[in-house]
């Protein structure tokens, strides 16, 4: 069993792994050599800083402004942790009762896809004239962003199960309900999964969005501000942060799927 | 008494007749083959005999009771394991008294005791896609006994497998049905297969099928890999053969 054991120790362990195997090497480089240029070109070419800033402007500017940023920091990641929670209840609801009542889901499937089209900037802006500036309208556009990708992985799942499996529960008098626990449900695990990977990773990226049109604090709207003053050299700090953010809850969803998903490693080594 | 007795089964598939007037019977702690081309309906015979779905015409009696229709009353093997890959060998095998609303706990206790039997000791904790082949389809069979031990039906349980790990698999299920004293009946296309098995064997003509013939087997028991070429081995296949 994975133990989600976080921390440094594990990050340097990967690194190092990921170096030996030559699975990073290539895009370290590359990443390397962006940043040089980058760095070159602003130096060379006397960019301006409120144009763009040098990369070692921004981890100056990252690392003086930290203290301030990580108070945003904590306010995003709040939000985004509680519209993520909040969908994945709803889309997990959803789900099941979709799977379970064909004509729910012929009635809803549509317009979830359709609402999809609908781009959350244009909408966003009338939580805030509705719910303020507080935390409900940010909670609002990550439960939106989320909802989604969750709840068509996750009903893929319920509804993509094995006919043989189902047919052998049957045989041997399975109820619905113990048919869902015993077969739908963990069967369903994998697809639950990678759609909560995708959402977690958009849950900041979706409060950052509810921030940035209108908020007091938060990752979004310390950017905003920092366009607004010119501090480009903050706002690129701030995308950092983001990123990492981004990349944590990502990697969270992992571990915890590794953790309920004990079998997989073994199924994943078989097809190798 | 028979344990289970076929009366005039037929059945279509939308327009198309797959089975025909069939009648058949085991004894009980028989062994009883059908041996057929591949596709002639017999996964639909055990679909019937098993109640998961209903004949045409025709009947299906186990220890002299109506059981046309209904499901539940016998155990039924596919030629695909479908072991649960999210579940350890134990609560697979453990699933058919989970069904019946035994707690895992004492579902898994109850079960323990026929993994040496099964040639299973010691995989208990192990997932189905850390075991070959033929050790998934002992497991398949283990749960397949706990859910009903007294008939099972075996639908090409070994038909996935390759010809060395099939053969072993055979002298290993005559082993354990020694032990176990079930009533089995047994589908199959592979004649050697059918005649180191059986006692009777039915043999189903092309869809619609029908029984053409039935061969008593009068090997003696135990069979072991010497039976496979004795006289009367190679003169029941002979008569076989000239009848597919």
């Amino acid at each position: 069993m994975l133990k989600p054991r976080l921390g440094a120790g594990l990050w340097m362990n990967r690194l190092v792994n990921a170096w030996s195997n030559r699975e990073i090497g290539l895009q370290l480089v590359a990443g390397l050599i962006l940043i040089a240029l980058w760095e070159a070109g602003v130096r060379l070419g006397n960019v301006p800083d409120f144009i763009l800033p040098a990369p070692s402007q921004v981890v100056v500017s990252l690392v003086k402004s930290f203290p301030v940023i990580a108070g945003h920091t904590r306010i995003t990641l709040y939000e985004a942790m509680v519209g993520f929670v909040i969908a994945v209840v709803l889309s997990f609801v959803l789900a099941f009762v979709m799977d379970g009542v064909p004509v729910i889901k012929k009635a809803l499937y549509p317009i979830l896809v359709i609402s999809q089209t609908i781009p959350i900037i244009t909408v966003a802006p009338l939580f805030v004239i509705w719910f303020g500036y507080g935390l409900l309208p940010k909670v609002i556009v990550v439960t939106l962003v989320c909802f989604f990708p969750m709840v068509v992985s996750f009903m893929g799942g319920l509804q993509s199960v094995d006919k043989d499996m189902y047919d052998l529960l049957k045989s041997m008098g399975a109820s619905r309900m113990q048919i869902f626990r015993l077969l739908k449900l963990p069967g369903a695990l994998p697809s639950l999964f990678s759609g909560m990977k995708i959402s977690a990773a958009y849950s900041i990226m979706g409060a950052v969005i509810g921030e940035w049109l209108g908020a007091r604090a938060g990752l979004g709207e310390f950017m905003r501000r920092s366009m607004h003053s010119f501090a480009v050299d903050k706002t690129f700090a701030a995308i950092i942060v983001i990123t990492v953010l981004s990349l944590g809850v990502f990697e969270i969803i992992k571990l915890l799927e590794g953790w309920f998903m004990p079998w997989a490693k073994y199924a994943a080594r078989q097809e190798e | 008494m028979k344990k289970i007795e076929v009366i005039g089964i037929s059945s279509k598939y939308e327009d198309l007749r797959v089975l025909e007037d069939i009648s058949l019977y085991t004894d009980e702690r028989e062994l009883v083959s059908i041996l057929g081309p591949s596709g002639c309906g017999k996964s639909t015979l055990f679909n019937i005999i098993s109640g998961l779905i209903k004949p045409e015409t025709g009947r299906v009696l186990i220890e002299d009771r109506e059981y046309t229709g209904k499901p539940g009353r016998v155990s039924y093997m596919h030629q695909k394991d479908l072991l649960f890959p999210w579940r350890t060998i134990r609560d697979n095998v453990c699933i058919p008294l989970v069904i019946r609303g035994e707690g895992i706990e004492k579902a898994r206790a109850s079960v323990d005791k026929y993994f040496p039997v099964f040639g299973l000791e010691g995989f208990q904790d192990k997932y189905p896609s850390q075991l070959s082949g033929g050790m998934r389809q002992r497991a398949a069979l283990l749960r397949t006994y706990m859910f009903k031990s007294d008939i099972m039906l075996l639908d090409e349980p070994f038909g996935g497998l390759d010809a060395i790990t099939r053969r072993k698999m055979q002298e290993w299920l005559l082993q354990v049905i020694e032990r176990l004293g079930s009533t089995i009946l047994f589908i199959t296309h592979d004649i050697d297969e059918a005649i180191f098995l059986s006692d009777r064997i039915y043999i189903f003509t092309e869809r619609p099928a029908s029984v053409s013939r039935v061969f008593t087997v009068d090997i003696e028991r135990p069979r072991g890999s010497k039976t496979f070429t004795s006289d009367r081995f190679n003169r029941l296949k002979e008569s076989i053969l000239e009848l597919l």
